[in-house]
């Protein structure tokens, strides 16, 4: 009987703190490195940037200190209209993480830039459940906090 | 391109053996190893100090640095040829080609591949699901609260966009290995599943519900590589490597090429030149199943049907025993079990067991040549292994 008076109330106090923790817990905050700052500094200012080769042109996504076409270090970052089509997407009932779990259902989705590239991102809105391959999306910034913008994505009502 | 140096009849598989299967509680990673690994031995017939060389992968429930000094230290054993191979799925395959090239080279001569982890009792669901999310890109894919399945789900989407594949042919996938699991006497799986206990399942991420989903099991495997030469003096029915190649594409989902051709394609080519062989020489598959979707692309990419009729095949019954190319005859990872590189090791296994024959049941009647295809990431590293009880 002592005994579990005594542990009711920490055990209850522990369950506040998660439940106060969950609540608390926000969404992922970019990290940036040494391949990936100029991307997420331009995030902050809401533009898309993508890296183009200088030597052979070719267009990808995910930052490198090389061309992944041809090794060249000549590379320069180019602003993306951040227009395009959804190339493939899920709905995630079952998400990788408590933080996550808050928002389920989410549209999780490769998108396919129009300059060529392919990003993964969420989509985001009130229409983003019914999304299907192919639908037209546009660029949108979301705010992970301390000024700091993630690139995700809105389907375009025509 | 070069001509890759050929492996083709230079090595057998002599010994396999599997762990305790489904909840152990009672076992420890690194134990279930051991207890395929003596399984292994035993059934080649062979001693300890047989072996001289020792091929792992990785574990998360266990993870040491070292895996493979780990594994060596804890069964006692001083090889001269010893690596840990991390390239997921993919790896148990790569293990018997590594130990191929091993042999082949003179770098060993008898090699003990393992690989297995408590992932059902050693953590909980959610951490296991929350380790496995570090398959993700941490800087592009992560923050978007991208999962395993998720990654599986958008490559379903768009086979079913692009070939018009069904959520009813995927499930299937799931109700057809199930079959089969029931067959075998140590699955984790135990009773029957119905395609609309599938398509009414939990959904974890659209297209894909719980069943379209592999297991978190408890189990280890384990086989035992040597030269044909040494084989042949062995108590066991040796099975030969008469072909296996690999491919790797990409790691992350966002650099994968396509969503729709994978290097399924050129790692089976490789395996086919080398053997000698095609698709119509194949008796039996043991095709990785992470996901429902997966065995589908790999019958279609080993040229065993065209693309988009993957589904169909199996939908008309043409992968179940007794069909025209019975596919994962032990249940695959979907039923008979899955705990990290042990998955698609149990695939190796199964096709032993298939060309010595003897199974009842579960045999495919006739077998002489199988073929195995692991796959790791997000289709992303490829090795295809074609396996024969003659020397071809």
């Amino acid at each position: 009987m002592v005994d579990s008076i005594a542990v009711q109330p920490y055990i209850h106090n522990q369950e506040m703190n998660y439940q106060e923790k969950q609540l608390n817990i926000s969404l992922p905050k970019p990290v940036s490195n040494a391949d990936s700052r100029t991307y997420w500094d331009g995030a902050r200012e809401r533009k898309l940037l993508i890296r183009r080769c200088n030597s052979c042109g070719v267009l990808h996504f995910m930052p490198r200190f090389i061309c992944p076409s041809c090794w060249s270090e000549d590379l320069e970052w180019i602003e993306s209209k951040g227009a395009g089509a959804v190339y493939s997407f899920t709905v995630i009932h079952r998400a990788p993480t408590p933080v996550f779990a808050q928002h389920t259902p989410y549209v999780t989705a490769m998108i396919e830039l129009d300059e060529g590239p392919r990003i993964v991102a969420n989509i985001l809105g009130d229409n983003a459940l019914s999304v299907k391959i192919g639908n037209r999306v546009s660029v949108t910034f979301e705010d992970r906090g301390d000024g700091d913008l993630i690139p995700q994505f809105e389907r375009v009502t025509n | 391109m070069m001509k890759q140096a050929s492996l083709k009849n230079k090595v057998a598989i002599v010994g396999v053996g599997e762990s305790d299967i489904g909840r152990v509680p009672h076992m420890t990673g690194l134990g279930l190893n051991a207890q395929a690994a003596k399984r292994a031995l035993d059934d080649a017939g062979m001693n300890v100090s047989d072996i001289d060389g020792v091929l792992t992968a990785y574990s998360f429930t266990e993870p040491y640095f070292m895996l493979g000094s780990v594994i060596c230290e804890y069964l006692g054993l001083k090889p001269r040829y010893n690596a840990s191979m991390v390239v997921g799925g993919a790896s148990p395959a790569a293990m018997l080609k590594h130990a191929a090239e091993a042999i082949v080279a003179g770098q060993a001569e008898t090699i003990l591949v393992c690989a297995g982890e408590n992932r059902a009792t050693g953590v909980t669901r959610d951490a296991a699901v929350a380790a496995l999310a570090v398959v993700g890109h941490p800087y592009f894919e992560q923050p978007y609260g991208t999962s395993i399945p998720g990654f599986y789900a958008m490559i379903a989407n768009r086979h079913m966009h692009v070939y018009g594949t069904t959520r009813e042919q995927m499930a299937q996938v799931a109700v057809q290995t199930r079959k089969h699991a029931l067959l075998h006497p140590n699955a984790h799986m135990k009773t029957a599943l119905t395609q609309e206990q599938v398509l009414n399942a939990k959904p974890i991420a659209d297209p894909l519900g719980m069943f379209d989903c592999c297991l978190i099991s408890d189990a280890g495997g384990a086989f035992i590589v040597t030269s044909a030469e040494r084989a042949r003096d062995l108590k066991s029915s040796p099975v030969y490597l008469q072909g296996i190649g690999e491919y790797h594409t990409h790691e992350h989902l966002l650099c994968a090429p396509s969503l729709s051709e994978f290097g399924v394609t050129e790692s089976g080519r490789i395996a086919y030149e080398m053997a000698g062989l095609g698709p119509k020489d194949i008796d039996v598959a043991e095709l990785y199943d992470c996901f429902t979707i997966v065995p589908i692309i790999e019958l279609e990419e080993l040229g065993f049907c065209e693309r988009g009729e993957g589904g169909a095949f199996f939908a008309e019954g043409h992968a179940a025993i007794g069909g025209t190319l019975p596919v994962n005859t032990h249940g695959g990872m979907l039923s008979h079990a899955h705990a990290g590189a042990a998955g698609g090791l149990f695939g190796i296994l199964e096709a032993v067991r298939q060309l010595r024959g003897g199974l009842g049941e579960r045999q495919v009647q006739g077998a002489e040549v199988a073929i195995v295809h692991n796959e790791g990431g997000v289709l992303s590293s490829h090795c295809t292994a074609i396996l024969s009880s003659m020397k071809g």
